[in-house]
Protein backbone atom coordinates (compact mmCIF):
# COMPACT_ATOMS: atom_id res chain seq x y z
CA UNK A 1 0.00 0.00 0.00
CA UNK A 2 3.51 1.88 0.72
CA UNK A 3 3.19 2.74 -2.98
CA UNK A 4 0.16 3.57 -3.71
CA UNK A 5 1.49 7.16 -3.94
CA UNK A 6 3.12 6.25 -6.98
CA UNK A 7 -0.18 5.56 -8.77
CA UNK A 8 -1.58 8.82 -7.44
CA UNK A 9 1.21 10.91 -8.97
CA UNK A 10 0.84 8.68 -12.43
CA UNK A 11 -2.86 9.54 -12.13
CA UNK A 12 -2.05 13.35 -11.26
CA UNK A 13 0.04 13.23 -14.44
CA UNK A 14 -2.44 12.24 -16.59
CA UNK A 15 -5.17 14.75 -15.18
CA UNK A 16 -2.38 17.61 -15.45
CA UNK A 17 -2.15 16.92 -18.96
CA UNK A 18 -5.77 16.84 -20.03
CA UNK A 19 -5.72 21.13 -19.68
CA UNK A 20 -2.52 20.67 -22.28
CA UNK A 21 -4.44 18.65 -24.60
CA UNK A 22 -4.47 20.54 -28.54
CA UNK A 23 -7.70 20.61 -30.15
CA UNK A 24 -7.55 17.61 -32.62
CA UNK A 25 -9.81 18.05 -36.13
CA UNK A 26 -11.53 14.36 -37.61
CA UNK A 27 -8.89 14.99 -40.32
CA UNK A 28 -5.67 15.15 -38.36
CA UNK A 29 -6.45 12.11 -36.78
CA UNK A 30 -4.85 9.72 -39.65
CA UNK A 31 -1.94 8.61 -37.07
CA UNK A 32 -4.10 8.25 -34.25
CA UNK A 33 -6.44 6.23 -36.34
CA UNK A 34 -4.00 4.18 -37.04
CA UNK A 35 -4.65 0.28 -36.00
CA UNK A 36 -1.57 -0.12 -34.36
CA UNK A 37 -2.28 2.88 -32.27
CA UNK A 38 -5.15 1.01 -30.42
CA UNK A 39 -5.57 1.96 -26.80
CA UNK A 40 -6.62 -1.92 -26.36
CA UNK A 41 -5.17 -4.78 -26.21
CA UNK A 42 -4.25 -6.96 -29.60
CA UNK A 43 -6.52 -10.02 -30.47
CA UNK A 44 -3.47 -12.00 -30.83
CA UNK A 45 -2.57 -10.96 -27.26
CA UNK A 46 -5.18 -12.73 -26.23
CA UNK A 47 -3.91 -16.40 -24.85
CA UNK A 48 -0.74 -14.55 -23.19
CA UNK A 49 -2.84 -12.42 -21.03
CA UNK A 50 -4.64 -15.46 -20.04
CA UNK A 51 -1.35 -17.66 -19.22
CA UNK A 52 -0.04 -14.68 -17.48
CA UNK A 53 -3.33 -14.22 -14.99
CA UNK A 54 -2.85 -18.11 -14.07
CA UNK A 55 1.08 -17.89 -13.55
CA UNK A 56 0.63 -14.56 -11.94
CA UNK A 57 -1.28 -13.63 -8.32
CA UNK A 58 -2.72 -10.71 -10.46
CA UNK A 59 -4.82 -9.47 -12.85
CA UNK A 60 -7.26 -6.63 -14.90
CA UNK A 61 -6.77 -3.02 -15.56
CA UNK A 62 -5.79 -4.36 -19.11
CA UNK A 63 -9.70 -4.17 -20.63
CA UNK A 64 -9.71 -8.02 -20.53
CA UNK A 65 -11.71 -10.36 -18.47
CA UNK A 66 -11.36 -10.51 -14.90
CA UNK A 67 -13.10 -13.67 -13.75
CA UNK A 68 -14.63 -17.00 -15.34
CA UNK A 69 -11.13 -18.68 -15.27
CA UNK A 70 -10.11 -22.03 -15.84
CA UNK A 71 -9.36 -24.78 -13.18
CA UNK A 72 -5.79 -24.86 -13.60
CA UNK A 73 -2.86 -27.04 -12.65
CA UNK B 1 -25.06 34.25 -87.16
CA UNK B 2 -23.34 34.99 -84.18
CA UNK B 3 -26.69 35.39 -82.06
CA UNK B 4 -27.43 31.54 -82.97
CA UNK B 5 -24.15 30.47 -82.04
CA UNK B 6 -24.24 32.40 -78.47
CA UNK B 7 -27.75 31.00 -77.83
CA UNK B 8 -26.14 27.33 -78.95
CA UNK B 9 -23.00 27.53 -76.70
CA UNK B 10 -25.31 28.92 -73.86
CA UNK B 11 -27.57 26.00 -74.21
CA UNK B 12 -24.78 23.55 -74.52
CA UNK B 13 -23.37 25.14 -71.78
CA UNK B 14 -26.69 25.05 -69.63
CA UNK B 15 -27.31 21.15 -70.20
CA UNK B 16 -23.97 20.33 -69.18
CA UNK B 17 -24.50 22.24 -66.11
CA UNK B 18 -27.80 20.87 -65.59
CA UNK B 19 -26.26 16.93 -65.98
CA UNK B 20 -22.94 17.75 -64.13
CA UNK B 21 -24.78 18.08 -61.00
CA UNK B 22 -25.03 14.68 -58.81
CA UNK B 23 -28.30 14.26 -57.64
CA UNK B 24 -28.32 14.79 -54.30
CA UNK B 25 -29.95 11.73 -52.56
CA UNK B 26 -33.25 12.34 -50.54
CA UNK B 27 -32.33 11.09 -46.86
CA UNK B 28 -35.64 11.72 -45.26
CA UNK B 29 -36.52 8.49 -46.55
CA UNK B 30 -33.71 6.81 -44.74
CA UNK B 31 -33.78 2.96 -45.06
CA UNK B 32 -32.30 0.54 -41.98
CA UNK B 33 -29.45 -1.43 -43.13
CA UNK B 34 -30.55 -5.16 -41.95
CA UNK B 35 -27.95 -7.37 -39.73
CA UNK B 36 -25.00 -7.82 -42.29
CA UNK B 37 -21.78 -9.91 -42.03
CA UNK B 38 -18.90 -7.87 -40.85
CA UNK B 39 -15.45 -9.75 -40.27
CA UNK B 40 -14.70 -13.47 -38.90
CA UNK B 41 -11.44 -13.21 -37.00
CA UNK B 42 -9.47 -16.60 -36.22
CA UNK B 43 -6.71 -16.57 -33.13
CA UNK B 44 -4.96 -19.53 -32.73
CA UNK B 45 -2.25 -20.47 -29.82
CA UNK B 46 0.44 -22.87 -28.99
CA UNK B 47 1.71 -22.22 -25.61
CA UNK B 48 4.77 -24.69 -23.41
CA UNK B 49 5.47 -24.37 -20.43
CA UNK B 50 8.78 -26.27 -17.45
CA UNK B 51 8.58 -25.65 -13.99
CA UNK B 52 9.34 -27.35 -10.70
CA UNK B 53 6.97 -25.63 -8.30
CA UNK B 54 3.38 -28.20 -9.14
CA UNK B 55 0.30 -26.77 -6.91
CA UNK B 56 -0.77 -30.32 -6.72
CA UNK B 57 2.14 -32.14 -5.05
CA UNK B 58 2.28 -28.86 -2.73
CA UNK B 59 5.24 -26.77 -4.54
CA UNK B 60 7.75 -29.37 -5.94
CA UNK B 61 7.52 -31.31 -9.14
CA UNK B 62 6.68 -31.14 -12.77
CA UNK B 63 5.21 -28.23 -14.11
CA UNK B 64 5.18 -29.44 -18.16
CA UNK B 65 2.28 -27.99 -19.48
CA UNK B 66 0.71 -27.55 -23.23
CA UNK B 67 -2.26 -25.45 -24.54
CA UNK B 68 -3.69 -25.72 -28.17
CA UNK B 69 -5.90 -22.71 -28.15
CA UNK B 70 -8.46 -21.82 -30.68
CA UNK B 71 -10.74 -19.06 -31.11
CA UNK B 72 -13.09 -17.75 -34.19
CA UNK B 73 -15.59 -14.71 -33.67
CA UNK B 74 -18.14 -13.62 -36.71
CA UNK B 75 -19.54 -10.18 -35.97
CA UNK B 76 -22.23 -9.00 -37.85
CA UNK B 77 -23.24 -5.56 -38.32
CA UNK B 78 -26.62 -3.48 -38.83
CA UNK B 79 -27.80 0.64 -38.88
CA UNK B 80 -31.14 1.30 -37.31
CA UNK B 81 -33.68 3.71 -38.17
CA UNK B 82 -31.86 6.32 -35.76
CA UNK B 83 -28.77 5.60 -37.91
CA UNK B 84 -26.84 3.93 -34.55
CA UNK B 85 -24.67 1.44 -35.83
CA UNK B 86 -25.60 -2.32 -33.67
CA UNK B 87 -22.64 -4.80 -33.79
CA UNK B 88 -23.25 -8.73 -32.83
CA UNK B 89 -20.30 -10.78 -32.23
CA UNK B 90 -20.26 -14.28 -31.97
CA UNK B 91 -17.67 -16.38 -30.36
CA UNK B 92 -16.45 -19.79 -29.77
CA UNK B 93 -13.47 -21.12 -28.27
CA UNK B 94 -11.77 -24.81 -27.85
CA UNK B 95 -8.57 -25.25 -25.47
CA UNK B 96 -7.05 -28.42 -25.48
CA UNK B 97 -4.48 -28.70 -22.87
CA UNK B 98 -1.84 -31.10 -21.44
CA UNK B 99 -0.74 -30.95 -17.75
CA UNK B 100 1.89 -33.75 -16.31
CA UNK B 101 0.77 -32.25 -12.87
CA UNK B 102 -2.40 -33.70 -13.10
CA UNK B 103 -1.52 -37.32 -12.85
CA UNK B 104 -0.18 -36.65 -9.77
CA UNK B 105 -3.68 -35.89 -8.28
CA UNK B 106 -3.42 -39.46 -7.50
CA UNK B 107 -0.49 -39.95 -4.57
CA UNK B 108 1.24 -42.35 -6.82
CA UNK B 109 1.37 -40.62 -9.67
CA UNK B 110 -1.56 -42.96 -11.64
CA UNK B 111 -4.41 -40.66 -12.58
CA UNK B 112 -5.34 -41.18 -16.07
CA UNK B 113 -6.50 -38.09 -16.54
CA UNK B 114 -3.45 -35.85 -18.12
CA UNK B 115 -5.59 -33.68 -20.50
CA UNK B 116 -8.54 -31.53 -20.44
CA UNK B 117 -10.89 -29.66 -23.07
CA UNK B 118 -12.27 -26.42 -22.26
CA UNK B 119 -15.14 -24.94 -24.58
CA UNK B 120 -15.96 -21.01 -24.14
CA UNK B 121 -18.80 -19.87 -26.25
CA UNK B 122 -19.42 -15.89 -26.29
CA UNK B 123 -21.95 -13.61 -27.42
CA UNK B 124 -21.44 -10.53 -27.63
CA UNK B 125 -23.44 -6.89 -28.63
CA UNK B 126 -23.47 -3.28 -28.65
CA UNK B 127 -25.35 -0.21 -29.71
CA UNK B 128 -23.09 3.07 -30.84
CA UNK B 129 -24.78 6.58 -31.65
CA UNK B 130 -21.87 8.32 -33.42
CA UNK B 131 -23.97 11.98 -33.56
CA UNK B 132 -24.38 11.65 -29.62
CA UNK B 133 -21.07 10.36 -29.26
CA UNK B 134 -22.30 7.21 -26.98
CA UNK B 135 -22.41 3.49 -26.74
CA UNK B 136 -24.36 0.64 -24.59
CA UNK B 137 -23.32 -2.48 -24.51
CA UNK B 138 -23.62 -6.11 -23.21
CA UNK B 139 -22.51 -9.88 -23.10
CA UNK B 140 -22.90 -13.32 -21.98
CA UNK B 141 -20.47 -15.93 -21.42
CA UNK B 142 -19.89 -19.73 -20.78
CA UNK B 143 -16.85 -21.58 -20.02
CA UNK B 144 -16.62 -25.50 -19.58
CA UNK B 145 -14.29 -27.90 -18.52
CA UNK B 146 -14.04 -31.12 -16.43
CA UNK B 147 -13.68 -29.68 -13.33
CA UNK B 148 -14.50 -26.15 -13.95
CA UNK B 149 -17.87 -24.35 -14.80
CA UNK B 150 -18.30 -20.66 -15.52
CA UNK B 151 -21.10 -18.08 -16.30
CA UNK B 152 -20.49 -14.90 -17.15
CA UNK B 153 -22.47 -11.36 -18.29
CA UNK B 154 -22.09 -7.90 -18.56
CA UNK B 155 -23.03 -4.59 -19.35
CA UNK B 156 -21.02 -1.35 -20.67
CA UNK B 157 -21.91 2.20 -21.68
CA UNK B 158 -19.69 4.93 -23.20
CA UNK B 159 -19.66 8.30 -23.82
CA UNK B 160 -17.15 11.06 -26.20
CA UNK B 161 -16.49 14.04 -24.44
CA UNK B 162 -16.48 17.08 -26.17
CA UNK B 163 -12.47 17.44 -26.18
CA UNK B 164 -11.71 13.91 -27.62
CA UNK B 165 -11.95 11.66 -24.57
CA UNK B 166 -14.13 8.99 -24.11
CA UNK B 167 -15.48 7.87 -20.60
CA UNK B 168 -16.19 4.00 -20.83
CA UNK B 169 -17.73 1.83 -17.38
CA UNK B 170 -18.46 -2.01 -17.43
CA UNK B 171 -20.32 -3.95 -14.66
CA UNK B 172 -19.58 -7.81 -15.03
CA UNK B 173 -20.10 -11.08 -13.08
CA UNK B 174 -18.71 -14.41 -13.27
CA UNK B 175 -20.75 -17.17 -11.64
CA UNK B 176 -18.75 -20.63 -11.37
CA UNK B 177 -18.41 -23.87 -10.25
CA UNK B 178 -15.40 -25.82 -9.18
CA UNK B 179 -15.35 -29.70 -9.36
CA UNK B 180 -13.99 -31.09 -5.96
CA UNK B 181 -11.99 -33.19 -7.27
CA UNK B 182 -9.71 -34.34 -4.33
CA UNK B 183 -6.27 -35.61 -4.05
CA UNK B 184 -6.71 -39.59 -4.01
CA UNK B 185 -5.61 -39.82 -0.04
CA UNK B 186 -8.38 -37.25 0.83
CA UNK B 187 -10.60 -39.34 -1.16
CA UNK B 188 -13.63 -41.03 1.32
CA UNK B 189 -13.49 -44.72 1.33
CA UNK B 190 -15.72 -45.88 -1.28
CA UNK B 191 -15.89 -42.59 -3.11
CA UNK B 192 -15.03 -44.85 -6.09
CA UNK B 193 -17.17 -47.60 -7.67
CA UNK B 194 -16.24 -50.51 -10.42
CA UNK B 195 -17.76 -49.91 -13.81
CA UNK B 196 -19.11 -52.24 -16.17
CA UNK B 197 -15.50 -52.99 -17.83
CA UNK B 198 -13.99 -53.00 -13.95
CA UNK B 199 -12.53 -49.34 -14.01
CA UNK B 200 -12.97 -47.53 -11.76
CA UNK B 201 -15.63 -44.40 -11.45
CA UNK B 202 -16.45 -41.75 -9.20
CA UNK B 203 -19.97 -41.21 -9.59
CA UNK B 204 -20.43 -37.17 -7.85
CA UNK B 205 -17.39 -35.21 -6.96
CA UNK B 206 -20.03 -32.77 -5.85
CA UNK B 207 -18.84 -28.84 -6.29
CA UNK B 208 -18.41 -25.69 -4.83
CA UNK B 209 -19.31 -22.18 -6.03
CA UNK B 210 -17.20 -19.13 -6.54
CA UNK B 211 -18.36 -15.60 -8.26
CA UNK B 212 -16.82 -12.59 -9.20
CA UNK B 213 -18.39 -8.95 -9.53
CA UNK B 214 -16.40 -6.25 -11.39
CA UNK B 215 -16.48 -2.73 -11.94
CA UNK B 216 -14.28 -1.65 -15.04
CA UNK B 217 -13.83 2.53 -15.63
CA UNK B 218 -11.65 3.79 -18.19
CA UNK B 219 -11.24 7.25 -19.34
CA UNK B 220 -9.19 7.82 -22.98
CA UNK B 221 -7.95 10.98 -24.43
CA UNK B 222 -6.41 12.35 -27.20
CA UNK B 223 -3.57 14.68 -26.08
CA UNK B 224 -2.70 15.66 -29.81
CA UNK B 225 -2.15 14.88 -32.90
CA UNK B 226 0.08 12.17 -31.86
CA UNK B 227 -0.18 11.23 -28.75
CA UNK B 228 -3.18 9.37 -26.84
CA UNK B 229 -3.69 7.48 -23.38
CA UNK B 230 -6.30 5.78 -21.44
CA UNK B 231 -6.29 5.25 -17.94
CA UNK B 232 -8.08 1.83 -16.68
CA UNK B 233 -9.52 1.06 -12.94
CA UNK B 234 -10.85 -1.80 -12.20
CA UNK B 235 -12.71 -3.05 -8.54
CA UNK B 236 -12.72 -6.85 -8.38
CA UNK B 237 -14.23 -8.75 -5.60
CA UNK B 238 -14.45 -12.43 -5.07
CA UNK B 239 -16.90 -14.60 -2.75
CA UNK B 240 -16.57 -18.88 -2.02
CA UNK B 241 -14.15 -21.20 -2.82
CA UNK B 242 -10.95 -19.37 -4.20
CA UNK B 243 -8.53 -22.26 -4.05
CA UNK B 244 -8.43 -25.31 -6.34
CA UNK B 245 -9.50 -28.64 -3.72
CA UNK B 246 -6.31 -30.67 -5.80
CA UNK B 247 -3.31 -28.10 -4.60
CA UNK B 248 -1.56 -30.00 -1.97
CA UNK B 249 0.20 -28.12 1.21
CA UNK B 250 3.10 -30.29 2.78
CA UNK B 251 3.64 -28.73 6.51
CA UNK B 252 6.47 -28.42 8.48
CA UNK B 253 6.01 -31.72 10.18
CA UNK B 254 5.67 -33.33 7.19
CA UNK B 255 1.83 -33.78 7.03
CA UNK B 256 -0.02 -32.92 3.88
CA UNK B 257 -3.32 -31.50 3.46
CA UNK B 258 -5.20 -29.18 0.87
CA UNK B 259 -4.60 -25.81 0.52
CA UNK B 260 -6.78 -23.04 2.46
CA UNK B 261 -7.72 -20.14 1.38
CA UNK B 262 -10.33 -16.74 2.38
CA UNK B 263 -13.67 -17.03 1.25
CA UNK B 264 -13.29 -13.45 0.04
CA UNK B 265 -10.35 -11.17 -2.31
CA UNK B 266 -10.86 -7.67 -3.15
CA UNK B 267 -8.25 -6.78 -6.05
CA UNK B 268 -7.85 -3.22 -7.26
CA UNK B 269 -5.13 -2.80 -10.61
CA UNK B 270 -5.19 0.57 -11.90
CA UNK B 271 -3.27 1.20 -15.53
CA UNK B 272 -2.03 3.63 -18.15
CA UNK B 273 -1.44 3.23 -21.04
CA UNK B 274 -0.03 6.10 -23.60
CA UNK B 275 0.74 5.34 -27.70
CA UNK B 276 3.01 7.54 -29.13
CA UNK B 277 3.39 7.70 -33.04
CA UNK B 278 6.87 8.91 -33.83
CA UNK B 279 7.48 10.02 -36.93
CA UNK B 280 6.38 8.29 -39.81
CA UNK B 281 7.19 4.45 -38.99
CA UNK B 282 7.72 4.22 -35.22
CA UNK B 283 5.11 3.61 -32.85
CA UNK B 284 5.64 3.36 -29.41
CA UNK B 285 2.89 1.43 -27.20
CA UNK B 286 3.66 1.54 -23.20
CA UNK B 287 1.62 0.38 -20.60
CA UNK B 288 1.78 0.23 -16.57
CA UNK B 289 -0.20 -1.45 -14.32
CA UNK B 290 0.08 -1.27 -10.33
CA UNK B 291 -2.15 -3.87 -8.80
CA UNK B 292 -2.98 -4.76 -4.61
CA UNK B 293 -5.56 -7.06 -3.09
CA UNK B 294 -6.65 -7.62 0.36
CA UNK B 295 -4.42 -10.84 0.28
CA UNK B 296 -1.24 -8.79 0.33
CA UNK B 297 -0.11 -9.70 -3.18
CA UNK B 298 0.87 -5.96 -4.50
CA UNK B 299 2.41 -5.95 -8.16
CA UNK B 300 4.17 -3.74 -10.55
CA UNK B 301 3.87 -4.34 -14.59
CA UNK B 302 5.47 -2.00 -17.30
CA UNK B 303 5.54 -2.81 -21.08
CA UNK B 304 7.10 -0.81 -24.03
CA UNK B 305 6.06 -2.06 -27.67
CA UNK B 306 8.08 -0.28 -30.81
CA UNK B 307 6.28 -0.80 -33.86
CA UNK B 308 8.24 -0.56 -36.60
CA UNK B 309 6.45 -0.13 -39.96
CA UNK B 310 8.29 -1.17 -42.69
CA UNK B 311 5.55 0.03 -45.33
CA UNK B 312 1.86 1.32 -44.15
CA UNK B 313 0.26 -2.04 -44.16
CA UNK B 314 3.83 -4.34 -43.07
CA UNK B 315 4.85 -3.81 -39.48
CA UNK B 316 7.40 -5.84 -37.00
CA UNK B 317 6.91 -5.31 -33.46
CA UNK B 318 9.18 -6.42 -30.92
CA UNK B 319 8.30 -5.62 -27.13
CA UNK B 320 8.85 -6.09 -23.41
CA UNK B 321 7.14 -6.94 -20.14
CA UNK B 322 8.34 -6.52 -16.60
CA UNK B 323 6.17 -8.00 -13.78
CA UNK B 324 7.21 -8.29 -10.31
CA UNK B 325 4.73 -9.07 -7.63
CA UNK B 326 5.27 -9.64 -3.40
CA UNK B 327 3.73 -12.71 -2.01
CA UNK B 328 0.24 -13.43 -0.72
CA UNK B 329 0.43 -13.74 3.24
CA UNK B 330 -0.89 -16.84 2.74
CA UNK B 331 2.03 -18.92 1.23
CA UNK B 332 4.76 -20.69 1.94
CA UNK B 333 6.66 -23.33 0.02
CA UNK B 334 6.79 -27.19 0.40
CA UNK B 335 6.78 -28.42 4.08
CA UNK B 336 6.96 -24.75 5.31
CA UNK B 337 3.73 -24.09 6.61
CA UNK B 338 3.08 -24.63 10.62
CA UNK B 339 -0.03 -26.80 11.08
CA UNK B 340 -1.46 -23.90 13.68
CA UNK B 341 -1.55 -21.45 9.90
CA UNK B 342 -5.35 -20.26 9.35
CA UNK B 343 -4.96 -20.43 5.82
CA UNK B 344 -2.39 -22.34 3.86
CA UNK B 345 -1.49 -22.70 -0.03
CA UNK B 346 1.92 -23.73 -1.54
CA UNK B 347 0.89 -22.28 -5.03
CA UNK B 348 3.55 -20.43 -6.80
CA UNK B 349 1.45 -18.01 -8.71
CA UNK B 350 0.57 -16.57 -4.96
CA UNK B 351 4.43 -16.77 -4.17
CA UNK B 352 7.49 -13.49 -4.34
CA UNK B 353 8.69 -13.32 -8.08
CA UNK B 354 9.08 -11.29 -10.84
CA UNK B 355 9.04 -12.24 -14.64
CA UNK B 356 10.34 -10.42 -17.72
CA UNK B 357 8.06 -11.59 -21.04
CA UNK B 358 9.76 -10.30 -24.56
CA UNK B 359 9.24 -11.14 -28.01
CA UNK B 360 8.20 -9.86 -31.37
CA UNK B 361 5.01 -9.75 -33.53
CA UNK B 362 4.38 -9.10 -37.48
CA UNK B 363 1.64 -7.75 -38.73
CA UNK B 364 0.46 -7.69 -42.66
CA UNK B 365 -2.75 -5.48 -44.00
CA UNK B 366 -3.03 -4.30 -47.56
CA UNK B 367 -5.52 -2.27 -48.18
CA UNK B 368 -6.62 -4.78 -51.02
CA UNK B 369 -6.21 -7.71 -48.62
CA UNK B 370 -3.06 -10.61 -48.68
CA UNK B 371 -2.97 -11.41 -52.14
CA UNK B 372 -6.48 -9.83 -52.98
CA UNK B 373 -8.30 -12.20 -51.16
CA UNK B 374 -10.83 -11.46 -48.03
CA UNK B 375 -7.75 -12.06 -46.07
CA UNK B 376 -7.25 -8.39 -44.90
CA UNK B 377 -4.95 -9.29 -41.78
CA UNK B 378 -2.46 -11.62 -40.71
CA UNK B 379 -0.51 -11.21 -37.56
CA UNK B 380 1.99 -13.40 -35.95
CA UNK B 381 3.47 -13.12 -32.31
CA UNK B 382 6.06 -15.19 -30.39
CA UNK B 383 6.95 -14.67 -26.59
CA UNK B 384 9.47 -16.09 -24.49
CA UNK B 385 8.30 -15.90 -20.79
CA UNK B 386 10.74 -16.74 -17.52
CA UNK B 387 9.99 -16.18 -14.00
CA UNK B 388 12.59 -16.31 -10.61
CA UNK B 389 10.50 -19.46 -9.31
CA UNK B 390 12.48 -21.01 -12.70
CA UNK B 391 9.21 -20.99 -14.65
CA UNK B 392 9.60 -20.94 -18.52
CA UNK B 393 7.26 -20.94 -21.08
CA UNK B 394 6.68 -20.31 -24.55
CA UNK B 395 3.45 -18.65 -26.88
CA UNK B 396 3.06 -18.36 -30.14
CA UNK B 397 0.00 -17.16 -31.49
CA UNK B 398 -2.09 -16.14 -35.07
CA UNK B 399 -4.62 -14.04 -35.84
CA UNK B 400 -6.48 -14.01 -39.14
CA UNK B 401 -8.63 -11.62 -40.31
CA UNK B 402 -11.04 -12.12 -42.66
CA UNK B 403 -13.77 -9.67 -44.47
Amino acid sequence: MKRIPMVSIGVALFAAILPACAPVKEYQKNRLNDSEMSLSNRKVEKNELNFQSYREGSAGANGGKTGGGCGCN
Amino acid sequence: MKKICLTVVGLFLLFVHAFSQTQTPDTSAYKPRKLRFDEVELVSSYYTQNGDHSAIRGGIGDEHVTDLANGVEVKFVAWDAKQRKNSLTAGMGVDHHTAASQAWISKTGASRRTDGLRLYPTVDWSRENQQKGSSIGAGVYYSNEFNYHSYGLDINAGQKTRNNGEFGVKLSAYLDQVTMILPSEFEPAGAYRTGRNGELRHPDYGSSGRQTYTASFSFSQIIDTRLQGILLLDLVEQHGYLGLPFHRVYFADGADSIEKLPSNRFKLPIGLRVNYFLGDALILRSYYRYYTDSWGISSHTASLETTVKITPFYSVTPFYRYYAQTAARYFSPYETHAATDTYYTSNYALASFHSSFFGAGVRLAPPKGIFDTHLKTLEIRYGHYTQTTDLVSDVISLDLQFR
